[in-house]
């Protein structure tokens, strides 16, 4: 059965109007604001799909800037997220893209400031649920079927192990698994997919691993 | 044990003597491993959310649109100044319902159910029932326990997303399981909130899901009014010892095979029903220019 949980049907409590379009939308800038680990002085905003046509009326623009903003899906300064990133010195541009895209409800988002840049692929699958589907040209195979962490890390030995061996004291079985890295010795990342959803206290003593830079969960 | 069907749902409550948000709960325990208190404290933070999404409403908000806000003040007043035709009760929920959904259209925080689009059936009959009923904090909790049961059920039959069933999936699915709710509130059996159930959702089958503009506001905020005013008659027909012909599963069977032959135009795509009408796409141009207003 899909849906297993009470809360699946009473919840999540979110900023509307739409879970697919609004909260799926800010959980989508909340990953790339996590994924960058700071918040950038610029970001492009490419929409595609239903994302492109309909993202005024749904907030989706609101809700995308607001999760670079490191905001939540319930967080109501979502509504006044573009000021806000003024504010903040955030430059915004979005662009409306005519070209299709895999799925209905996609955003390409590209992000940076004088220490480096990013791009990143998001896109909204759903009652709020949303997903990674490529981060700086690598494209991440996840089956969407299982909760997913992506977690940035130097490429030292060890660093694999501190991150399982973590999982492992509490638990959580690893269902899928894959590594790469642009150059030896320099920036590497790991995609781990697991039977249940990491909670969030065992998400920070990841976060405390040797030559861990960034764990996020990219799936739910 | 997981209840798949409302059948299962009432036989447990009968055979253990327990409420069907006693069922709920139980299975959610057994599901999570979260202890009791634990998933008792999400469900009264949902609560909150709820309460708090009623209550801005009630001030009035207005959506980036446009198109709706204002309406639960409206009805209000109007019960505040006059005598109404259907009564205070039935119209405080109607207004309670209304407001949330107009808090959604408006990017206000509320909590789904089962979704940003009909979340105002739930709260609205909730707390529209509250003056009369004057539950405790712990069984409005529960309302919200049996509410999500009944939700579970169709959403695993059937479906609860306008995109796939239409809005009898979605506003169809809210004042059901609002209905069976406000049943087990009232002092009703389990079968008896199961007979509410089937009533209200026999009258919503074949709902399309037609937004103007393809934004959640309109005509959903009304379909949220009308759909938790079913859910009270209904809870009302089956207190008073109504029961429905066809039994639950099978409506919920029902509304299945409709969602699934309904076409493509009527399931939130705003091509069809009222979304395709001269002033939904004269609407749809105002907010997002031509392009969305054509054919």
């Amino acid at each position: 059965m899909k849906f297993r949980s009470v809360f699946d049907i009473i919840g999540p409590v979110m900023i509307g109007p739409s879970s697919s379009h609004t909260a799926g939308a800010a959980r989508i800038g909340k990953m790339a604001r996590e994924l960058f680990g700071r918040q950038p002085d610029w970001a492009k905003i490419h929409l595609y799909g239903s994302f492109a046509k309909t993202y005024q009326g749904h907030g989706t623009d609101v809700a995308l800037v607001g999760g670079i903003l490191g905001f939540s899906t319930y967080d109501e300064r979502i509504k006044d997220a573009l000021n806000l990133a003024k504010e903040a010195n955030l430059d915004i541009e979005f662009i409306e893209e005519d070209g299709s895209s895999d799925h209905p409800n996609t955003a390409r988002i590209q992000m940076g400031d004088e220490q480096g840049d990013f791009e990143l692929v998001g896109i909204s699958i759903g009652g709020g649920k949303a997903e990674i589907t490529e981060l700086n040209g690598f494209e991440l195979r996840l089956t969407g079927q299982s909760p997913a962490i992506l977690v940035m890390h130097n490429d030292r030995f060890g660093a694999i192990a501190s991150v399982t061996n973590v999982l492992a004291e509490h638990e959580i079985n690893i269902g899928h698994m894959e590594v790469a890295r642009k150059e030896e010795g320099k920036d590497a990342m790991m995609i781990i997919e697991t039977d249940e959803r990491i909670p969030d206290r065992i998400m920070d003593e990841l976060n405390k691993c040797d030559h861990i830079m960034q764990v996020v969960t990219i799936s739910e | 044990m997981l209840f798949k069907h409302v059948s299962e749902l009432v036989e447990q409550a009968e055979k253990l003597d327990i409420p069907i948000s006693e069922v709920m709960i139980r299975q959610e325990v057994e599901e999570s491993g979260k202890p009791r208190e634990e998933i008792f404290a999400e469900m009264g933070h949902n609560l909150d959310i709820m309460e708090k999404s009623v209550e801005d409403g009630l001030e009035g908000v207005k959506s980036r649109s446009g198109l709706t806000g204002g309406d639960a003040v409206l009805v209000q007043k109007y019960m505040a100044e006059q005598e109404t035709l259907s009564g205070n009760l039935l119209l405080d929920v109607v207004s309670k319902a209304v407001a949330t959904n107009e808090v959604n259209a408006a990017m206000g925080t509320i909590c789904a159910t089962p979704t940003a689009g009909s979340a105002g059936c739930v709260p609205g009959v909730l707390f529209g029932l509250k003056p009369r009923l004057n539950p405790t904090r712990d069984q409005m909790i529960r309302f919200l326990f049996t509410s999500g049961a009944f939700g579970q059920v169709v959403a695993n039959n059937a479906s609860i997303s306008g995109a796939a069933g239409g809005c009898q999936a979605e506003v169809g699915s809210a004042a059901g399981m609002a209905s069976a709710a406000a049943v087990e509130m009232a002092g009703g059996t389990p079968q008896q909130s199961a007979e509410a159930m089937s009533i209200t959702l026999k009258n919503m089958l074949g709902l399309v899901c037609d937004p103007v503009a393809g934004l959640v506001e309109v005509p959903c905020v009304k379909r949220n009014a009308m759909g938790s005013s079913q859910a009270i008659v209904s809870a009302d027909l089956a207190l008073a010892g109504v029961t429905s012909t066809i039994p639950t599963d099978e409506v919920i069977g029902a509304m299945f095979r409709i969602g699934e032959s309904m076409s493509p135009a009527l399931k939130e795509t705003a091509e069809g029903g009222l979304a395709a009408t001269p002033t939904g796409r004269e609407l749809a141009k105002k907010v997002f220019g031509p392009a969305m207003g054509s054919e």
